[in-house]
């Protein structure tokens, strides 16, 4: 995979803090920049160390089609699916298996913050629920997320391609 | 025991009369006896060999590492319009929030945490291939026997021959350049002394340049600063001022320095006016100000050289321009300084190396290349404010070297990201989902 020049972040101490993410200033600009560096993460542990960067960075990688899958390979962590759980964690942050209404506004928030006001959030919020949510629980699962999403070319769009 | 004395002093003598009739007259008169020329000729021709080498060693040997000058990803181009619209893919309409805008962030956020702009910029640029130093091949590979002997006879002349020569040179250029402004200081204000200044200052950085073994090639010279007006260009390394001073005289501005910087700094300032701040001064941004105008108003005075990026950038890229030159009025003179970067990595990493061993580094390196482009002046329009004619400046030079045009901030190798770049992110991409005012 070639991850030699990836991580000029980590020092001698071969472990990475949130803090070290907030010299990437490309990062701090960014909205969800604070969502990306806690998936790095694992729920209550405060460092990561290169294997598990790796790890992380290894849903990003681009699909080959050319893999066989048969049911006998535990499954690539680069395949549509783990691609998909990935994402869909950003919104789910306690892992509960479903997206609420309340995480969706979250995200929402970050994106948008002051740009739009509360009523406009919570509108759009409640037409994205209504949308996917196809039982009717007012959250949205992870198979209503991937039906809803069956057209985005994920393979492409959740994809980092590494030169030579 | 007295023969090697008297031998000494034969070499000693041999070698002076080397450096003064070969290397210090001539730059006197500002000319050129052409052995640099020609020495960069062999040069290129052993490097163009060497590249060769190295790439058939890399075929055969595919274990060496391929430097990758542009970042180690493929990063796809477009705005966040384009991005989004490519990841709905139709099947939705226009104007309305989807589940999938949030890849395009975050493909974007992970992108920079892998290999972003800014970083990149604050180390030196990696070189397509190899130019025989040690300090640009990452862990020296071993890739062919002849190309490690001519890696081998090259540190032994950089070291050994042109190394001392440099420091002699250079010693002399500024021993002169003190001795010689102060002399000039003691001179009644008259276009004498001021002829006199000029002459000295031109000569005493000429022997400087010879003493980096720099070879400058000025372009559209008659655009070149005049008087009265203000200089405008990109920072790659304290150099530059060499650089440009070789061509003609700038009222520098700065801090005063201690040290040998400040010796420096006080004798030059008697013989022509430059704008020397105290460290306290230079916070106070009105005071700065009014002293650069009060100095462009007087239209007889030198034109003042100014780096508006701050901070020195490694030569591939032009930094966002601080706007307070831009408020003084006067016409810009803009120029453009590009470095080859094959004989010699010119850039300051400030963080990485002091002063002293970047000299050092500079003095050891094979040769400087440099070329200086002077653009026409440019003034502010009416309806532009300042950031903006900043910009334009900017865009101009950036255009003229082949460099790409930023629009980060150089102080960012040091500080943190304003609030208002995530708020342009967060305001572009609520004006792309209220498009259809659905909402």
């Amino acid at each position: 995979m070639g991850f030699n020049g990836t991580s000029p972040l980590l020092d001698q101490r071969g472990e990475l803090r949130p803090e070290d993410f907030g010299a990437i200033r490309e990062l701090s600009m960014n909205p969800i920049g604070d969502r990306i560096i806690s998936a790095f993460f694992s729920p209550g542990k405060e460092t990561v160390d290169f294997a598990s960067f790796v790890r992380i960075l290894a849903h990003f990688h681009p699909t080959e089609t050319s893999r066989s899958r048969d049911g006998v390979q535990p499954e690539p962590a680069n395949s549509r699916t783990r691609k998909l759980k990935f994402a869909f964690q950003l919104y789910d942050q306690d892992r509960d298996g479903k997206i609420s209404r309340e995480e969706l506004l979250q995200v929402l928030r970050t994106m948008l913050e002051m740009q739009v006001t509360e009523e406009q959030l919570q509108s759009i919020a409640e037409r994205a629920i209504q949308e996917a949510d196809l039982d009717q629980d007012d959250a949205i699962s992870f198979d209503e997320f991937r039906k809803s999403l069956e057209k985005v070319d994920i393979d492409h769009k959740m994809s980092i391609r590494f030169l030579s | 025991m007295e023969d090697f004395w008297g031998l000494a002093v034969q070499l000693l003598h041999v070698w002076m009369f080397v450096v003064f009739f070969l290397i210090m007259l001539p730059a006197m008169f500002g000319l050129s006896l052409g052995v640099t020329g020609v020495y960069i000729q062999v040069l290129v021709h052993i490097l163009e060999w060497a590249t060769l080498r190295i790439q058939r060693g890399r075929q055969q040997q595919p274990s060496v590492p391929v430097p990758l000058p542009n970042g180690i990803i493929e990063h796809a181009g477009g705005s966040m319009e384009e991005e989004m619209g490519r990841l709905r893919s139709g099947s939705l309409a226009e104007g309305k929030f989807c589940l999938s805008d949030v890849f395009y962030f975050y493909k974007k956020g992970v992108e920079s945490i892998v290999d972003d702009q800014v970083t990149q910029r604050f180390s030196s640029e990696e070189l397509n291939s190899w130019n025989l130093l040690t300090r640009t091949n990452q862990n020296f590979r071993y890739i062919s026997l002849r190309l490690t002997v001519i890696w081998g006879l090259g540190v032994f002349v950089r070291y050994s021959v042109l190394f001392p020569l440099r420091i002699t040179l250079a010693t002399i250029g500024l021993s002169w350049l003190v001795i010689g402004t102060i002399l000039v200081g003691f001179l009644p204000e008259s276009s004498v002394k001021n002829w006199l200044s000029e002459l000295v200052h031109l000569t005493c950085y000429r022997i400087c340049a010879r003493g980096l073994s720099a070879t400058i090639v000025y372009h559209n010279r008659e655009n070149k600063p005049q008087k009265g007006g203000i200089c405008v260009a990109n920072h790659t390394t304290p150099i530059d001022v060499v650089i440009l001073s070789n061509d003609g005289c700038y009222a520098m501005v700065g801090q005063i320095h201690g040290g040998l910087m400040g010796v420096l700094q006080r004798s030059m300032v008697r013989a022509c006016p430059h704008v020397w701040f105290e460290r306290s001064e230079m916070k106070d941004r009105h005071a700065v100000a009014s002293r650069l105008r009060a100095h462009v108003a007087a239209k007889t005075k030198l034109p003042i050289l100014i780096f508006p990026e701050g901070t020195c950038v490694n030569n591939t890229s032009v930094m966002m321009f601080k706007k307070g030159s831009f408020e003084i009025g006067g016409t810009i003179y803009p120029v453009t300084i590009k470095y080859d970067a094959r004989f010699g990595d010119a850039f300051w990493n400030s963080s990485k190396y002091n002063m002293v061993s970047y000299l050092l580094r500079m003095m050891t390196s094979w040769a400087i290349v440099v070329n200086v482009w002077y653009l026409p002046p440019m003034t502010r329009q009416d309806g532009e404010d300042a950031a903006q004619f900043a910009n334009r400046v900017k865009s101009a030079i950036a255009h003229q070297g082949g460099l790409l045009d930023l629009a980060w901030d150089g102080g960012l190798k040091r500080g943190k990201v304003k609030d208002s770049f995530k708020e342009e992110q967060q305001k572009q991409y609520s004006s792309i989902i209220t498009v259809g005012n659905i909402i």
